[in-house]
């Protein structure tokens, strides 16, 4: 496997692979309700309520009664999907999802887009950057975080027939598609280059900035092993594992506070099972602001000249 | 359909079961609970159509979500003495290892629990979850929700209550448990809950009143409302009822919200409840 094979097929964004994947459900699925908390278009939920309009819910600005309704639908045996903004996707929520979906087993999917500084010019009320650490504290959540829009449609067809509450989080930006070619299982990750070097981890957006830093990386002679990390929890710990036996030093890199993410997932399994130096790739406590998504995942430490330096960093500690 | 006298006696085993479930664990909440009895038993042994064999989707009968989790012991009850779980597991009630936990769950697989209720304000939104769901399925069956007074002053209540209104969701009766008593004084001290019947009419719900502690009366009422449903509005019935009705020195505050009695207390308690269908 190597960056160089990728089929990158334009840029799409990764609503738009939710959107799609749902309108897909919608066919195929009669169990499958939508609702939305008046963000259709955002969320690209569009499609789907014109094919389906028996089975969409526009439940206006009232985001925590949203999440009781799709507890209660769940109840009643349909598979619930809540569509809105990440931030009001969870922390405007946390307590409603803790009791009523988590706790009670409720077979609910939680798609939030707009995750992370890459909604740009919004600003921070927005941003959210805490969202996978919130989720991947319940027990019993699966927390999802694909990379591009054919992952995102992957996902959202997958999710549909896994038992369970889930989060899914995807985002605003258009960006490169390039796992098309890719199979999508929940709980596995995806080798996109073998190295020996060093193994670098992504999820979300920061899967392209790696693709980008490896490429830098191999023209000065550094040899990464490349791994897409969609499925936060259940964390994939055999790939990674795996990897770092060969590599022994790692870096890790998402759009989210470094507190709470994939890092730290990470970090608490090498800590258990085979402790190795580590280098984050991600927001260190602190929230965004406006700008665009490139200007913003530079500034906040996210760019691909950020993931380059990290693995230069963590070589110096093998 | 039962007899009120009927009603009436196994209400007052209910009571019993009450005051010796939360003396036996010496914690839970017994005031509500008890002032709820009559309710819960005019819902589970006349009222409602449902089936103690328990599944959890509820199609093709009457659902029922308890908002006020606190209110758990009355809960219990009124399932273990209608046949969802054997009576005798009443006597593990917040106790390690029950599935009879402080606040309802679905999470030991209680038969009869459809979802965690506690934390207060979401049981309305469930409830309507689950009426929508039946108005797809074209299920004709009805879904009832319980909350609190002081719970009103939640706003995830008038989320739902908006949305049910706007949705025209006519399968479901929300009921109101109006003692007028919440953990730190009276509502009316705390948070004043003002027109209440008017606040609910201007949602766009059909609103009716009955004493929670009159069996006939409420009997009687939730036929009405029961008669109501397809008129294309959600109903709500506020019932007056008292904080620890039918045992005396538990009515006329709220300092037995969420106390339990000393072993002299329970017996003076149990004086006053006769023992009806056979303690646990």
């Amino acid at each position: 496997m190597s960056v160089n094979n990728l089929i990158v097929n334009g840029k799409k964004a990764t609503r738009d692979g939710f959107g799609d994947g749902l309108t897909e459900l919608g066919r195929n699925n009669s169990k499958v309700i939508a609702l939305c908390a008046d963000l259709l278009g955002s969320l690209k939920m569009d499609n789907f309520k014109k094919e389906n309009p028996e089975r969409f819910v526009q439940v206006g600005i009232a985001e925590a009664n949203m999440m009781g309704i799709a507890a209660g639908m769940a109840t009643a045996g349909k598979i619930p999907f809540t569509g809105t903004f990440a931030n009001f996707s969870t922390g405007r929520v946390y307590d409603q999802i803790r009791q009523s979906i988590a706790y009670s087993h409720k077979n609910v999917k939680i798609c939030a887009s707009h995750a992370g500084v890459t909604l740009g010019e919004d600003g921070a009320t927005h941003q959210i950057l805490e969202d996978i650490g919130m989720m991947k504290m319940l027990p019993g959540m699966t927390v999802i975080n694909p990379c591009d829009y054919a992952q995102t449609k992957a996902a959202t067809i997958a999710i549909a027939n896994h038992l369970g509450p889930v989060y899914l989080r995807f985002g605003r930006p258009s960006w490169p598609v390039f796992t098309e070619n890719l199979p999508f299982e929940i709980g596995k990750g995806i080798l996109l280059q073998n190295g020996t070097d060093v193994t670098i981890v992504a999820t979300g957006h920061l899967v392209w900035k790696a693709v980008e830093a490896v490429k830098i990386l191999e023209a000065e002679g550094i040899s990464c092993e490349l791994i897409n990390i969609h499925t936060i929890k259940p964390l994939d710990e055999e790939i990674i594992l795996n990897s770092v036996t060969k590599t022994k030093c790692i870096v890790s890199a998402e759009e989210h506070q470094r507190h709470g993410g994939l890092g730290d997932s990470i970090a608490q399994l090498l800590a258990r099972k085979l402790p190795t130096p580590q280098e984050y790739v991600a927001v260190n406590d602190s929230f965004g602001e406006s700008g665009t998504p490139d200007q913003l995942l530079e500034k906040y430490g996210m760019g691909t000249n950020d993931v380059v330096e990290a693995v230069k960093n963590v070589l110096k500690r093998k | 359909m039962r007899e009120i006298a009927e009603l009436n006696k196994i209400a007052s085993q209910v009571r019993r079961d009450i005051v010796r479930m939360v003396f036996d664990a010496q914690s839970g909440h017994p005031g509500g609970s008890l002032g709820c009895a009559d309710f819960m038993t005019a819902l589970y042994f006349s009222v409602m159509n449902h089936d103690p064999k328990f599944n959890m989707n509820g199609q093709n009968e009457d659902v029922f979500f308890l908002s006020n989790g606190h209110i758990s012991p009355v809960f219990y009850s009124v399932l273990a003495r209608s046949g969802y779980f054997p009576v005798a597991e009443l006597a593990t009630f917040r106790k390690l290892n029950t599935r009879l936990q402080g606040h309802p769950t679905t999470h030991e697989g209680l038969p009869g629990i459809r979802v965690a209720s506690g934390s207060l304000g979401q049981g309305i939104s469930v409830a309507c979850g689950v009426a929508l769901a039946k108005k797809m399925d074209e299920d004709q069956s009805l879904v009832y929700a319980l909350t609190g007074d002081g719970e009103l002053q939640e706003g995830q209540i008038w989320e739902a209550a908006m949305f049910a209104a706007h949705n025209k969701i006519d399968n479901l009766i929300v009921t109101v448990d109006w003692n007028g008593q919440q953990i730190d004084g009276s509502n009316n001290q705390v948070c004043s809950l003002g027109d209440l019947p008017g606040k609910w009419r201007t949602f766009g719900w059909e609103v009716l009143e009955t004493s929670g502690n009159n069996m006939a009366d409420l009997i009687n009422t939730l036929q009405k409302a029961k008669e109501l449903k397809g008129n294309g509005k959600p109903i709500v019935v506020l019932m007056k009822t008292e904080m620890g009705y039918g045992v005396d020195f538990m009515m006329g505050s709220h300092a037995w919200h969420g106390i339990a009695p000393n072993a002299e207390q329970l017996s003076n308690a149990l004086a006053q409840l006769p023992e009806t269908l056979g303690d646990y």
